[in-house]
Formats: C-alpha cells, structure tokens, sequence
C-alpha cells in the first residue's frame, strides 16, 4: 500500500488522477444529494415566499450583517428545542437565496423571532440595543430611519422567481405598490398584498409612521416574518412531542 | 525485508550504495541542490498509526451510522439513530423532569400553589429562567420596563396584578394578533385644536401632583374625551388597559411634551400572546412570578439584576 503511494508520487500524471479520484468522492457525497433537492425537500401547502417588503427587509438585514452573529437555523438539539421551538426545516429556507442559517451565535437565533417582541421593542432595540437590553453588546443601527430604497423591488424579485420562487406576474409587476401597502395598515393597497400573500402577513406600521417608507419599516417586517412563513414545523413537532 | 538496495531512496542506482548523514544517522533522499542534501526522515511511526486508526473508524462508522448518499435516500446505518428522532426524545426527557411541578401548575389554583414552599422553591427559579428568556427584552430584567414597556415590580396595574389576571394577559397578549387579545386603544385626538390640545397636555401633566384646575376649561375637554376610559378626575382602574393618570405610575411619560405626542398620534401598545410559545403550565407558573415581583414591591426578585 505505502509501496504503491511511493510509486504513484514518482509518476506525476498518475498522482494528478489519484487526486482527482480522491478528491471526487469527498464531492459526489457533498453534491450528489442535491442533484435530487426537488423531491427530498418538501415544500409545505401553507407555505408563503417573502412579502416585497419583507425582501427589502431581507436586504438590509444581509447589509447590515446581522447574520454574522445571529443565526437562523433551530439546530435539532433538545436544548434549542426547549428554547428556540421546533428545530427548523429544510422547507423553511427553501425560497431563500442565499440561505441564512449561519453557524455563529453571538446573539440569539432569530428562526422563530417573529411575533415574538412587538414592532415598538424592535424599532427602539434596533436604535439602540441598550435603551431596552442595559447588557446587550449589539451594534446600534440608527440610520436605519431614512428612506426605503425601493428602486430595485421588482428586479429582486424577478431574480428569485427566476430562481424557483413562486412569485408570479401580479406579485412582481405590484411589488413596490405591496411593499409601500404593508406598511400603511389604512390606505387602499393592503386587500392587494393580503390577496397575493396571504391573510396571515404583518400589515403594520412597523416604525410607527405609516406615512414614510423607511429600512426600518423593512427590517422590522422582516424579522416579525421569521419562522411565519409556515406552520410545518410547529405541527411536526407537536405530532412528535405531544 | 528483503528489498532490493538498489531502488531505495538516495541509493547509487547501480551499487545500491546509501550516503547516510553522520549527524543523525539517517539517510539521504539523493536529492541535491548545491551541495545541500534533503534528510530521508522516516514518517513518525505514531502518525502512521494514528491515520490507520481514522481509516479504521470511518469503515466502522459507515456500518454503524448514516452515512453514504443514495440519490433520493441514504445508507440508515446498524444503529438506525436519527438526530431529530433524539432530539425529540430528550426534549421528552426533559419534559417528564419537570412533570413533577410543572404539571401542578395546569390547575390555577395560584393560592393552594404559592402556600406550597417547596413547590416554590423548584419553580420559581424555573420562572425566572422562562422570565429572562421571554419577557426581560421588554420588561427589563427585574421587571423595571423602560418607556413604552410597563414597570412589572411595583403594585400598579393596567389589566390587574392578580395572577389569574396576569396569566390571561400571558395567554392572549394586549392588541394582539390572538383572537381574543385585551383591546386597548388610546386614540389619537389629532382633530383637537392646537389650543385645546397644549390645555389639556398641561392639564393631564398637572395631574400627578394633583395641581390641575378641576374649574378651567381643560378639565371640560377631560371630562368629555377622556374620562370615558381613564375614569372621572383620571384614576383609572376601568380594567380597560387605560392608565391612571394620578398616581406615580407611567408608561410613555406624562410630562407635557409626551403627552402631546400621545395626545396627536395614539398609543397602541401590543404585548404579544404566548399561548403559542408557552405551555399553560408554564404560563401560570410565569403569572405567579410576576404577581410576587410586586409582592416583594421595590425589591429587586432574588437572581435578577436591573
């Protein structure tokens, strides 16, 4: 056996297909089960994508970084389950890309945060933390008052629909309509973004000020949306754990 | 061992002669670059072994777990152990720990549960784990609150400090998405007069310190838009999550700035529902918890820090 490694490193075409094979097999274990992703992964019937505002939310949540110390993965440990709620589900960050499990927690995980604090506890803590947590070390994030910058809504989400995300012509060609509606609770568009998305999403003003469209309204729909999309999780666990 | 001298490394291809270094006794590749010469060092025997005993465990670990992908399944395993399976089933473990307690708590019955210390003294440090994890964010870890989040350790009320009270409002939330959430809306009187509305900021500021004309006109304005929730003269205690107005309580501040803001835009504040999060059990126990936050009024609860 050391014979043979001995004779393969002295024939450098040969320990360059050596490699190759090698190196294969530790791919085709990672890649193959992806190649059948469609059928493994099932995606539940009550299963919503993002609401326009929300994937701005999304956005800025991505720009801002949060998820380098926050996770959004419910790990399948009794502990998390104990704390967090059922662990998540391969479903649930189907229609995200790219994915924000993350593996780091410097804060807490923020899979199953939505309806969790209200609108005023996230807009006061995202201003600063320490006016709500006197021991949190999160970054204060105060500029997230200005402007919304919706310039791009459609596109984003003609992209994820040309990723496989359900968004249809309706729901691309009314996204910016949508996303200024969730967050004025009483103009005329929110009978639009409720029939497109669903009875269940968060129409609020989510800063408090239904009048501006601002990256706060977006990040805090966002993080209420977290682990709402489905209730797929909550029904297995309970199935399970009665 | 009976390898031919000749194709070792470092020999005289035709002599099967080896250099050997005379400083550590080993020898030589036959690699030559200027006169420096490269050591043929033997590989540690320890890290030969040590990558033999990996190989050896990765076989056994194929057989024994999942391992190797199959297109749309995978090789189970002997051992057939599948993470969330466990998962669950020491979520069941911890679950039956706590039975013992926890279960006495389904039944509300919060006066035969607090007269029983020892049940006290296994649940209470229990609730105040679910209370840091839970409420603190809003409520401040000692029940101190903060501007918008009502104070929890003092003996004023919106909704009732009985902890049957406190357990309905765990249950259902206050303007909450739950079906039968406690309503409380503080509307906004933006169609005031700009006069009228600085008369009756002052006016509802004054009144903490019980200054406030009872004869000027803003006490009209108070007793015809106002009174109807937060009670004649501004006592409260309607139940109707509408605040006194006398006492030494706040939530959003009653100076007369603040009660400007409150007075042209409303308060709507929301306190989610938890009967989705929380069991019953663990709600009444978190109910009982905070009714003896104000119990021990001012003190801060044992294990929590401001």
């Amino acid at each position: 056996m050391l014979k043979l490694h001995y004779n393969l490193e002295k024939l450098s075409m040969g320990l360059v297909g050596a490699i190759i094979v090698v190196a294969s097999v530790g791919g085709i274990i990672e890649i193959a089960p992806l190649f059948t992703i469609e059928e493994t992964v099932e995606i539940p019937d009550d299963m919503r994508p993002h609401t326009p505002l929300e994937l701005a939310g999304r956005e800025i949540y991505i720009r801002e970084g949060c998820y380098a110390c926050h996770s959004q993965m419910v790990r399948s440990l009794a502990d998390e389950l104990d704390r967090y709620g059922p662990y998540s589900l391969a479903a649930e960050s189907a229609w995200d890309h790219p994915m924000l499990w993350g593996s780091k927690r410097t804060g807490p995980d923020l899979a199953r945060v939505g309806g969790k604090y209200s609108d005023d506890w996230h807009v006061a803590h995202l201003i600063d933390p320490r006016s709500v947590i006197p021991v949190s070390i999160m970054p204060a994030y105060p500029w997230l008052t200005r402007d919304l910058d919706t310039g791009l809504i459609e596109d984003k989400l003609t992209t994820l629909a040309r990723l496989g995300v359900p968004y249809d012509d309706a729901m691309i060609e009314n996204a910016l309509a949508d996303a200024r509606a969730q967050s004025q609770p009483d103009s005329d568009g929110t009978e639009g973004v409720r029939d497109r998305y669903g009875d269940d999403i968060a129409v609020r003003a989510f800063d408090g000020d239904p009048l501006r469209l601002t990256e706060m309204d977006a990040l805090v729909a966002y993080l209420q949306s977290l682990g709402t999309l489905t209730d797929a999780a909550q029904e297995m666990l309970t199935e399970d754990v009665p | 061992m009976s390898t031919d001298p000749k194709t070792l490394p470092g020999a005289d291809p035709h002599t099967g002669n080896r250099e050997i270094d005379p400083v550590t006794g080993y020898d030589t590749t036959g690699h030559d670059w200027g006169g420096i010469k490269e050591l043929n060092t033997p590989f540690p025997k320890v890290a030969l072994a040590a990558l033999a005993l990996t190989v050896i465990y990765s076989v056994i670990a194929w057989i024994l777990l999942p391992a190797w992908p199959l297109g749309r399944d995978y090789t189970r395993g002997v051992l057939g152990l599948d993470q969330q399976a466990m998962a669950e089933a020491r979520l069941r473990n911890l679950t039956d720990l706590r039975a013992g307690w926890l279960n006495r708590f389904e039944d509300p019955d919060f006066a035969a549960l607090s007269d029983d210390p020892a049940l006290m003294a296994l649940a209470m440090p229990a609730a105040d784990r679910l209370f840091q994890d839970n409420c603190s964010a809003c409520h401040g870890r000692a029940g101190g609150g903060g501007p918008g989040f009502p104070v929890l350790h003092d003996t004023y009320w919106l909704w009732g400090g009985a902890p049957q009270d406190i357990a309905l409002t765990l249950q259902v939330g206050i303007n909450a998405d739950h079906p039968e959430t406690r309503w409380a809306q503080m509307p906004a009187f933006d169609w005031m007069a700009d006069e009228e509305l600085s008369e009756v900021s002052d006016y509802v500021a004054a009144m903490r310190s019980g200054e406030a004309d009872p004869d000027g006109a803003a006490a009209t304005l108070f007793a015809e838009n106002c009174a109807a929730c937060h009670g004649e003269g501004g006592v409260g205690g309607l139940m109707n999550g509408a605040p006194s107005l006398v006492d030494d309580a706040v939530i959003y501040g009653q100076d007369a700035d603040t009660v400007m803001t409150t007075l042209l835009n409303g308060r709507q504040g929301l306190m989610p529902y938890w009967s989705d999060r929380l069991s019953d059990a663990e709600i009444n126990a978190l109910a009982l918890y905070v009714a003896r936050m104000s119990d021990a009024a001012g003190s801060t609860p044992s294990g929590a820090t401001e």
